[in-house]
Parts: C-alpha cells; sequence; structure tokens
C-alpha cells in the first residue's frame, strides 16, 4: 500500500497528494470490505430469514391469503375484523389477565429469593442453581409433570388439600376447570421463570453500597426499613428492566399454554399467540393472523418505548 | 446459643427454614417425575407419595427406547442445537467485532436493524417466515430451523456489547505488529471473550434444545422430530403409560442439566452481567 507513495520520489507536489488522496481511499475501502466480510456471514441470514418476514407481516396484514390461492388485497378488512371476533377479544384480554397478574407475581418471587440468597448461607450456590433449573429444563417434559401434579382427580396437590379436609365439591379443577385454568397456567410460568429474574437481582443487590445500610443502621432502621428506604429505591432500574421483560414475555406467551390447557376449557387460557397459530397454521387464514400479530407488535413497542423514554431520562 | 464456634440466631434458623422449604417446592416436579418415572404406571398416583419406589421399573428406561424412537429425536435434537449453536458464536461473533472495533460506512444504520428487531418477538413474523422458508422448499427440513435460529440480533449485540468492553489499543497494537482483522479477532478477541461465549452458548443451547413452536410447525415427519415434538407426540400417543412418560422426560432433561452444571457459573455471571434475553 505505501509503496506507491514512496515510489513517487520526485514526481510534483500536486501528484503526490493526489496518489496519497488516492491510496488512503483505497485503503478506507479496503478495510471496509474487510468490516463488511466480517458481518456479512450473520447479517445475510438475518436480513433474509428476519428483516425479511418481518417487512412481509406488515403487509400480510392487509391482504386475503390462504397459502395457495392467489393474494388479494385486504384494505382493513382484517382489522376491521378484529372487533367482530369473540375469539381475538377473548385472546387479547386473557393475554393482558396473564401479564397483569403474571408480572407482579413472578417480580415479588424473584426479589424475594434475591434477597434470600444474598445473605452469606451455607450452600448458597446450591440453592441458587435449584432455583435456576425450571428455567432451563425442558418445557414439554416439566408441562407433562405439572399436568399430573394438578390432576383434579389423582394429582398429589388435590390430595394434600383432601387431606387437609378440603371437601372434594369444592376442589379445584386445575387445567380442566374454566375458573382455575388460567391459574394453573399463571402458576406454572411463575415458578419456570422466577429463578432467572432472581439471578438479575441478586447482580442488583450486590451493585447496592453497603454504605448505605450502614448509614441507616446509625440511624436506627430496622430490616424493613431498610428494606423499604434503601434496598427498594436502589433496585429501581432493576425493577423497571425486570418488569420490561416479563411483560414482553407474557405478552407472547403460548407454549406452557399449548402444553397445559390446549387454550382451553373453551377459550379461557387462549392468548394472542395461540390465535396467530390457529388461525394460520389450522385455518390458514394468514393475513388474519399476520393483523393480529401486528396487534401483538404493537402491544410489546407501546412497553418497548416506554422503557427508551424511561432510559433515556436517567 | 453457639454451633461450631458459630452463632446460631433464630433468625438464621427461620432463613434456612425458608430457604429449604422453597427449594423443596421448586424441585419438587423434579423429584415427583424422577421418583414416577421408576413406577409403574398404576402406582403413579398412589397416595401418599411412594418417593422412593420400593420396586423400582427400571424397566422404563429401557422400554422408553423402543416405543418411540427417542434416539432418533435425541440425535435430531443434537445435530440441531450443535450447528445452531456454531453457527450463531461464530457468525455474531465475527459481526460484533466489526460492529465494535471497525469503521465503516453504513455501520450504524446496519447496527440499527439490529437493535430494532431485538424485541421484537418471534411469534410476530413466525407465519411470513414459514412462507419463506416454504417457498426455498425448506419445508421439512433441518435447515429451515438452522436458518431460522442461527443468526439473531440477540447474539450480536450480546458479543458486541462484550467486546466495546476490550479496550481499543489491544487491537492497535497488534495491528502495528502485524496483524491482520482476522488474526486480531482470532487470536485476541475470541479467547478474551469466552464469558461472552459461554453465555451464548448457553442462551442459545437451552433455547434451541427447548424450542418447541419452531419445530412443531416445520417439522412433521416423525424422522426429522426434536426431542420436544417427539415427547409431545409420546405424550399423546401413550397418555396413560404415566412411568413411560416420566421416564422419557427425564431423558429429555439430562442433556440441559448436563449443560447447564457444567456452565452455571458463566450463566450466572452472564445473566447478571448482560441481563438480557427475550
Amino acid at each position: 500500500m505505501s509503496n506507491s507513495t514512496i515510489a513517487a520520489g520526485d514526481a510534483p507536489a500536486a501528484s503526490r497528494r493526489s496518489s496519497k488522496v488516492l491510496s488512503r481511499r483505497r485503503r478506507k475501502m479496503q478495510s471496509a470490505l474487510v468490516a463488511y466480510s466480517f458481518i456479512a456471514p450473520n447479517f445475510l441470514g438475518f436480513a433474509v430469514f428476519t428483516l425479511g418476514p418481518i417487512l412481509f407481516a406488515f403487509v400480510l396484514a392487509f391482504m386475503h391469503w390462504d397459502g395457495s390461492n392467489a393474494i388479494t388485497f385486504a384494505g382493513l378488512d382484517n382489522f376491521w375484523r378484529l372487533f367482530e371476533d369473540k375469539v381475538f377479544i377473548a385472546a387479547f384480554w386473557n393475554t393482558i389477565i396473564y401479564t397483569v397478574v403474571s408480572v407482579p407475581a413472578t417480580l415479588a418471587c424473584a426479589l424475594g429469593l434475591a434477597i434470600l440468597l444474598n445473605q452469606k448461607i451455607f450452600g448458597r450456590d446450591f440453592f441458587r442453581t435449584a432455583m435456576f433449573f425450571p428455567y432451563v429444563a425442558s418445557l414439554v417434559a416439566v408441562a407433562v409433570v405439572w399436568n399430573m401434579i394438578f390432576n383434579p382427580e389423582m394429582g398429589p396437590v388435590n390430595m394434600i388439600l383432601y387431606t387437609l379436609g378440603l371437601d372434594p365439591k369444592d376442589m379445584p379443577g386445575w387445567a380442566a376447570d374454566r375458573h382455575w385454568a388460567m391459574v394453573t397456567v399463571i402458576l406454572f410460568g411463575v415458578w419456570k421463570s422466577m429463578g432467572y429474574y432472581m439471578v438479575i437481582y441478586l447482580a442488583g443487590l450486590q451493585g447496592i453500597n453497603s454504605e448505605l445500610y450502614e448509614a441507616a443502621d446509625l440511624d436506627g432502621a430496622n430490616a424493613w426499613q431498610k428494606f423499604l428506604y434503601v434496598t427498594l429505591p436502589q433496585l429501581g432500574p432493576t425493577t423497571f428492566f425486570v418488569t420490561v421483560m416479563l411483560t414482553i414475555q407474557s405478552f407472547k406467551v403460548f407454549d406452557q399454554i399449548y402444553m397445559i390447557t390446549q387454550g382451553g376449557p373453551g377459550t379461557s387460557t387462549l392468548v394472542l399467540v395461540y390465535h396467530i397459530y390457529n388461525e394460520a397454521f389450522i385455518s390458514w387464514d394468514l393475513g388474519y393472523s399476520s393483523m393480529i400479530a401486528l396487534v401483538l407488535f404493537f402491544l410489546v413497542l407501546a412497553v418497548t418505548v416506554v422503557q427508551f423514554r424511561r432510559q433515556k431520562e436517567d | 446459643m453457639k454451633i461450631a464456634g458459630r452463632k446460631v440466631t433464630a433468625k438464621s434458623i427461620a432463613v434456612y427454614a425458608t430457604v429449604i422449604v422453597i427449594t423443596a417446592v421448586m424441585l419438587m416436579p423434579f423429584a415427583w417425575m424422577l421418583s414416577a418415572s421408576l413406577k409403574l404406571s398404576r402406582d403413579v398416583f398412589v397416595f401418599p407419595i411412594e418417593w422412593i419406589p420400593s420396586q423400582p421399573q427400571w424397566q422404563n428406561y429401557v422400554d422408553i427406547w423402543t416405543k418411540i424412537p427417542l434416539g432418533l429425536f435425541i440425535y435430531n435434537t443434537s445435530k440441531l442445537t450443535i450447528i445452531v449453536t456454531l453457527l450463531q458464536l461464530l457468525t455474531s461473533s465475527f459481526a460484533a467485532y466489526a460492529f465494535a472495533k471497525l469503521d465503516f460506512p453504513y455501520k450504524n444504520t446496519l447496527f440499527l436493524g439490529y437493535i430494532a428487531t431485538i424485541a421484537m418477538p418471534w411469534q410476530v413474523y413466525m407465519v411470513p417466515q414459514f412462507l419463506l422458508m416454504r417457498e426455498f422448499g425448506l419445508n421439512n427440513t433441518h435447515l429451515a430451523l438452522i436458518c431460522l435460529q442461527a443468526f439473531t440480533a440477540f447474539g450480536v449485540f450480546l458479543m458486541r456489547q462484550f467486546y466495546m468492553s476490550i479496550p481499543t489499543e489491544l487491537c492497535e497494537a497488534a495491528r502495528i505488529d502485524g496483524m491482520n482483522e482476522y488474526q486480531i479477532w482470532a487470536r485476541i478477541m475470541l479467547p478474551l471473550s469466552k464469558p461472552a461465549l459461554s453465555t451464548l452458548t448457553i442462551f442459545t443451547f437451552v433455547t434451541t434444545w427447548n424450542d418447541f413452536l419452531g419445530p412443531m410447525i416445520y417439522l412433521t415427519k416423525t424422522e426429522l422430530k426434536t426431542i420436544q415434538i417427539g415427547l409431545r407426540m409420546f405424550i399423546s400417543q401413550y397418555s396413560a403409560e404415566y412411568g413411560l412418560i416420566m421416564a422419557a422426560s427425564v431423558v429429555a432433561l439430562i442433556p440441559v442439566l448436563i449443560v447447564f452444571l457444567s456452565l452455571q457459573r458463566f450463566f450466572v455471571e452472564g445473566v447478571a452481567s448482560s441481563g438480557l434475553k427475550g
């Protein structure tokens, strides 16, 4: 590269400058090519299999298509249909209910666990690992156990309730009971994911300056006051982050519902992603299913925008 | 009260009791699974629970391999998981190096493409993606799932964040020593990024191994199925064979358990530091 500039020994200064500019430009282009060669393998796959389908999803929402016949333009048909579709309305509210209940429940459990396991106790690493394990465990395997444990007639949970003296008539029917199905699914979700958020909270706890606690001790604060006036405010950013993550996770819940209740009984646990799946792969109404997907997208977008605003403030 | 020179207070007893009870509840489903996997189907629901079966049915663990092609399912899943994880690690650390340490036109625009989709649920575009794969003739192939999972915004983002924390002077010094960018990536960045690579390995491994909806949409032929949908198929076919179902579930859990336990130190650090992942 540098040879060209050295070789121009007694050439006029102007040409030397231009060849320098040229070589610098060439070097710049070469380094850009190197950079692109680093990015290309991932970006090509990402563009084709993620970006492309995302753009297509927005178009498809305004089309009619069954996947084999010709695509036709639908205008806002799919959008208006949402308001008449009782299943969609049920799915929308079920998603909201799932989120509104499971997010605070998981948050509280995760925070409680983190505080408990942030103390110096014997076997702490074992306990942390045990709490985390449900998060990585195969969903199909643990969901089938869940169904057996919560089996209304024979499962150990109802057996224990029976031994404790609960009347068999008042026994919860869990996944088979329209009033309890959502509870069963939420319990499962909390159990499965709280260990993950516990780890994030543990990191947050370790970031709190211990002098704050010492100062609180000097002021004569008790444990509850320290939690309320030191720990909670200091964990504010972590809590916010965990809330956003959990909310997005809850909006797109599907697998566990598919395996525990199949969306039933009736539509009592049918959620948005379930409806997307049914409309697309059972009814082959691809345009309409993409419209439901757009609703999911805007729900997630709303949460992300809130997060972004908040981050800017900080 | 003092035991072994330590002061035992009412508070610490309460803490231990709480921790032990919660851990027991958290692990109860696994204990139940393990115990039921060694029972005859008719004994599974006997109450009070016999945690350690008096006559362990080891035969369950023999039968599952012949009742369903469990070995094939595990092979399929391992194949997919290993390929996806390797591709993910390789391509995202490659791309992340450019985003973190090199200058080039449209860098920010390209990176924005990743950032904009990081929170985008896959479920929003799974249908058009399926149609695209079908167009490519990838329906009912493992390649479809590989393409779907190997190039994620999350991987690039995670690796880039880590590379940003490595001093740029290190790369400059290597350039003066005559290394080219590929050598810098291979000899300096990769060895330094073990924590981030481990985090990404575990996330990708766990996600791919446990993925359910993806294989369910793409793989309808039994010989292509992964352990998750294979297990699901088994459960619907033999819904009353509780002992066998539990044995198969235990087998499906073991690989994840091994990977998790061997890398868990990195995992906890990784989750704590990146605090990400959808």
